[in-house]
């Protein structure tokens, strides 16, 4: 059934416009004067104020990896990140120490390792996957570049952006 | 030394400060229009509560200058199938008007003697409307050359709103013309400064008063009966003035030859490049012009009150030109204001109202302002 809404009544001085105009420019100087003496809370300012100092904890930000304390790498290039990598975008050439090394005993190393961050989601997979403590995603959310290639990370990136984490578990210390 | 009573005899001395006055007022009046494309982009973002350009220089202070820029380096495209003649000529009909208005405001009083108009014409306001007129031939002929049909929408309301809008506009001034007795700005002017402005007759120099407070320079300060009669009719005119002035420059609410949302930005759809910044610039010029307009009329040109003019020296009469350009920068921001608050009018109200409101308004106000003036001489 058609229900007919009714229109309000307009009294006169409502259809001469004016009191809703004076209305309209009232709020509106209202704004005006309120944002030029900064009253008016507004968005953040970006690249000049970050939200760096507010992240989480738990924030998942660009894969990387670390160091630990004796300023060894922790990768021992099992390669499970790169199998269960949802979008493919890691790459490892895992690489034999020479017999002589200090750390031989430990089975492997990356001679490469690329993260491709055009396809990394920021899923953490990788980092919960890992079974020596080697990746995690720290708080680098801003990775920007002007070509492909300068997109991809490769282990040298990683570790820069990764740097050294202490209190890992050392699980082949004592096979050193 | 005789090359300098060469550039004083009366001819050559009338040439050279006239020239001089062009290129001053010229290049005043482009940065102004630089500063108000600013201004208009910083007033809505303020109003929106946003921070608006403040990228380039110190509160994005050289943004024009950025904007002029990419516009000059971007491609002048020229679609196929417009009348290229007229599709070029088209913005600079829009640009020159605007421009060409200037020409008959008193923008200060003298300065060093010298009046501060460029021509001092006795036809003045009739050059102001002539001349402004015209500036829809730019519109009307870049929406047809432009062989599209939004950019033909856009020309066909901008012709059709100006016919309903500019007969308002002449007749809501007669009633000025009528108390004042001349066509002429700088008379216009002086007539304010003697008698108070149009909308704020609050001072008087002869002349019954109901309130008077004598001011040291004779002055007097307050209310005549003559003036505060005369009041009703000056505040009508100045309304339906201010509203025609604001169809008559393509101003929210009644910028429907635009109207970004209904035809992607009108008669200059197909423009691009230096081309659609002179749609730009005109448009911004035509709103300084018209405020200069505004001013003149209504709220006393270049005087304050108890300010002197500049027959007492040259500070004065600079105080005199930074006063009317204060004026003018008031009138612009209230356009700003206004267009950042009110929808735009549809189609039809806008005909009605020009038709049916304020062309009757302004009719009647010639009549009211005759029977008063009629009453005040009998």
């Amino acid at each position: 059934m058609a229900t007919v809404v009714s229109r309000p009544k307009l009294s006169l001085l409502e259809r001469s416009y004016f009191p809703a105009i004076l209305g309209g420019l009232w709020i509106t100087i209202k704004h005006f004067i309120k944002m030029t003496f900064g009253q008016t809370k507004v968005t953040m300012q970006y690249p000049e104020q970050k939200w760096d100092s507010a992240l989480p904890e738990w924030y998942r930000g660009a894969p990387t990896l670390v160091k630990d304390e004796h300023d060894r790498e922790r990768c021992v290039a099992c390669q499970l990140c790169e199998f269960i990598c949802p979008p493919r975008a890691i790459t490892i050439k895992p690489g034999e120490l020479p017999e002589k090394d200090r750390w031989a005993k430990v089975e492997k190393f990356p001679e490469k390792f690329d993260i491709d961050m055009i396809r990394c989601i920021y899923c953490g997979l990788c980092e919960e996957v890992c079974p020596e403590q080697a990746i995690f995603l720290r708080k680098d959310y801003s990775i920007t570049g002007l070509t492909r290639a300068e997109m991809v990370h490769d282990k040298a990136k990683l570790y820069e952006l990764g740097g050294v984490m202490d209190g890992l578990v050392h699980k082949w210390n004592e096979k050193k | 030394m005789p090359s300098l009573d060469l550039f004083l005899q009366p001819e050559i001395f009338l040439a050279w400060t006239s020239a001089l006055k062009t290129v001053v007022i010229l290049g005043l009046v482009l940065t102004m229009v630089a500063y108000s494309v600013w201004a208009e982009r910083k007033v809505s973002a303020f109003i929106q509560d946003r921070i608006g350009p403040n990228r380039v220089g110190w509160a994005g202070l050289i943004q024009p200058i950025a904007d002029g820029m990419k516009l000059l380096l971007k491609e002048n495209f020229v679609p196929a199938g417009v009348n290229k003649f007229y599709f070029s000529i088209a913005p600079s009909l829009a640009m020159v008007p605007a421009i060409l208005v200037l020409a008959v405001l008193p923008f200060g009083s003298t300065l060093f003697g010298v009046p501060m108009v460029i021509a001092d014409l006795d036809i003045g306001v009739l050059w102001v409307f002539a001349v402004s007129s015209l500036g829809v031939y730019g519109i009307v002929l870049a929406g047809w050359a432009s062989n599209s049909k939004y950019p033909f929408l856009g020309g066909i309301r901008s012709s059709s709103q100006m016919i309903s809008y500019e007969l308002s506009l002449g007749l809501s001034v007669i009633p000025v013309f009528m108390i004042t007795g001349t066509l002429n700005l700088g008379e216009i002017v002086q007539y304010q400064v003697d008698n108070g402005w149009m909308v704020f007759p609050a001072w008087f120099s002869s002349g019954a008063g109901l309130l008077e407070i004598t001011a040291d320079s004779g002055a007097m300060f307050g209310l005549s009966l003559e003036k505060s009669l005369l009041w009703i009719p000056m505040l009508i005119s100045f309304v339906v003035f201010l509203i025609a002035m604001f169809a008559e420059t393509n101003r929210v609410p009644f910028d429907l030859p635009e109207a970004e949302q209904e035809l992607v930005g009108g008669y200059h759809t197909e423009y691009s490049s230096m081309r659609f910044a002179l749609f730009f610039l005109g448009e911004y010029a035509a709103m300084i012009a018209g405020a200069g307009v505004i001013v003149t009329l209504f709220l006393g040109g270049w005087s304050l009150p108890f300010i002197p003019d500049g027959s007492q020296g040259w500070f004065w009469g600079l105080v005199n030109i930074g006063t009317f350009f204060a004026k003018v920068a008031a009138i612009i921001f209230f356009f700003l204001w206004v267009r950042w608050t009110l929808p735009r009018f549809r189609f039809d109200q806008l005909m009605k109202l020009g038709w049916y409101v304020f062309f009757e308004v302004a009719l009647i106000n010639i009549f009211l302002t005759a029977g008063i003036l009629a009453y005040l001489q009998s």
